[in-house]
């Protein structure tokens, strides 16, 4: 605690420092929003409450694709209209959210959980790649997306993937990098432009 | 007279770790200022025009401001992305232990430019090397060079005698090769076979055109690489995380090579 401030004490005191610890909310945040609930409707706290708890109890990982799921398997692995030929690898679960948005891809996922960074120690061991190999083997999958971010990380493991995937018989494909929308060219970085310019298309 | 607000330097981005929701602290290393850590605000949105420039690995010209903590970034504009780096599984690999090196031995804002010149001709030699174990040994001895730990080679670190053509020990807490009779009790000490010392004195007393002419077969690069690792791990206290995904990418192409047969 910063110096001059009046340490709160009992339950506040509890509920600001557990809201401390959650990412983007500091110390300032943290007491506001405590003393907030203090003032809010006790049916307010007690949904709150109840959320937290339940998110605990009834998300699990799909043991398919390893999203964050209450059913399982989840509900894309489970849907027969999905195309089962196809699965998207991704970093995270929220990954997922921004590829449904565009409402463009209709094929399956694989959460990695994580991508390769060697030097923060995180290995191939660390992420769920045995997994997918587990479930690519003997399936009816064509065709494997790599959806991992275009930085170095997303990258090695990208390419780390396809090496063992390859072999297998599945075609394998990477998202297309290149310009963002909505972006000036004069900014680009060199990787992004020679890329953009080796995956041109015709009009 | 106060000194100015902004200032640019060239640098090579050597790590980067993530700050906040879309922010990233990075680990710079220049030329006239060491070692240093920068913000580089909203470089995680797609939309960030200086994200593609500091990315891991890249050579860049970059703009800082002062800060009270640490300094911001304002700008950057790539000198060298080395595609190649980023394309190929073993050579990004490669280039990411030499940084975690340079990461580990630095030390904060203490200016080395041979180091930082080291580093940069070694990532160039990376995206043209077939294989980076030379291009790898010759930056770990010259590193251990650049930052006082140069390893003796040429005569027992004990007695000062030349060595004899033997199989002779590296020894790592003595600070270079001990001859037979110098070596016992000494620890941690590696068995180095003729040719291996021959190897490392001649990376470390020529220039990088005359070492990259060497040609080094599997078993000798396997005990060079084994004998600089164990010498290094000893001086940075600690172990070197891209040296176990080295080792993985190395075990996956023999098996893949094993399967093709």
């Amino acid at each position: 605690m910063n110096k001059g401030q009046v340490p709160a004490t009992g339950a506040i005191n509890t509920l600001i420092q557990e809201l401390n610890k959650l990412p983007g909310i500091g110390p300032k945040s943290a007491q506001r929003i405590a003393y907030y609930l203090l003032r809010a409707h006790e049916e307010q706290a007690r949904l709150l409450a109840e959320a937290i708890l339940s998110l605990k109890d009834k998300t699990r990982l799909c043991s398919v694709c390893f999203n964050v799921t209450e059913t399982d398997p989840c509900a894309i692995c489970s849907n027969g209209q999905r195309d089962h030929s196809r699965v998207c690898i991704v970093e995270q679960p929220q990954d997922i959210l921004a590829l449904e948005h565009t409402g463009t891809y209709r094929g399956l996922y694989h959460v990695l959980h994580g991508a390769i960074s060697p030097t923060e120690g995180v290995g191939a061991e660390d992420i769920r790649g045995k997994e997918l190999l587990e479930r690519l083997r003997d399936s009816p999958v064509e065709e494997v997306i790599m959806a991992t971010n275009p930085n170095f990380e997303g990258e090695q493991t990208a390419m780390y993937l396809s090496r063992l995937i390859s072999p297998m018989g599945i075609q394998v494909t990477r998202l297309a990098r290149g310009l963002p929308f909505g972006t000036e060219l004069e900014y680009a970085d060199d990787v992004t432009l020679t890329r953009a310019i080796e995956g041109r298309q015709q009009f | 007279m106060s000194t100015p607000r902004t200032y640019q330097t060239e640098a090579i981005i050597i790590k980067k770790t993530k700050l906040g929701e879309a922010d990233r602290i990075l680990t710079l290393y220049t030329p006239h200022l060491g070692k240093i850590q920068a913000v580089a605000k909203g470089v995680r949105r797609p939309k960030s025009k200086m994200a593609g420039h500091l990315e891991l690995l890249t050579h860049s010209l970059v703009s800082l401001a002062h800060g009270r903590n640490l300094d911001t970034i304002t700008g950057s504009q790539t000198i060298n992305s080395f595609l190649p780096l980023k394309s190929d599984l073993k050579s990004g690999a490669c280039a990411l232990y030499a940084t975690e090196l340079v990461n580990h031995f630095a030390a904060d804002s203490i200016k080395n430019s041979p180091l930082f010149h080291l580093l940069l001709n070694t990532l160039h030699r990376l995206c043209q090397a077939a294989d980076g174990e030379v291009a790898l040994r010759y930056f770990e001895l010259h590193l251990l060079d650049h930052v006082g730990y140069r390893p003796q080679l040429h005569r027992c670190v004990s007695c000062s005698q030349p060595l004899k053509p033997a199989v002779n020990s590296f020894c790592s807490s003595s600070g270079g090769i001990l001859c037979a009779g110098c070596s016992r009790g000494r620890y941690p000490t590696y068995p180095l076979s003729i040719a291996a010392q021959e190897v490392l004195r001649l990376l470390q007393d020529n220039d990088y055109d005359a070492a990259s002419r060497l040609d080094i077969g599997p078993a000798l690069a396997g005990e060079l690489e084994q004998a600089m690792r164990q010498y290094i791990r000893y001086f940075s206290e600690r172990e070197i995380k891209s040296a176990r995904w080295l080792d993985a990418l190395r075990k996956q192409t023999e098996q893949a090579t094993l399967r093709q047969r």
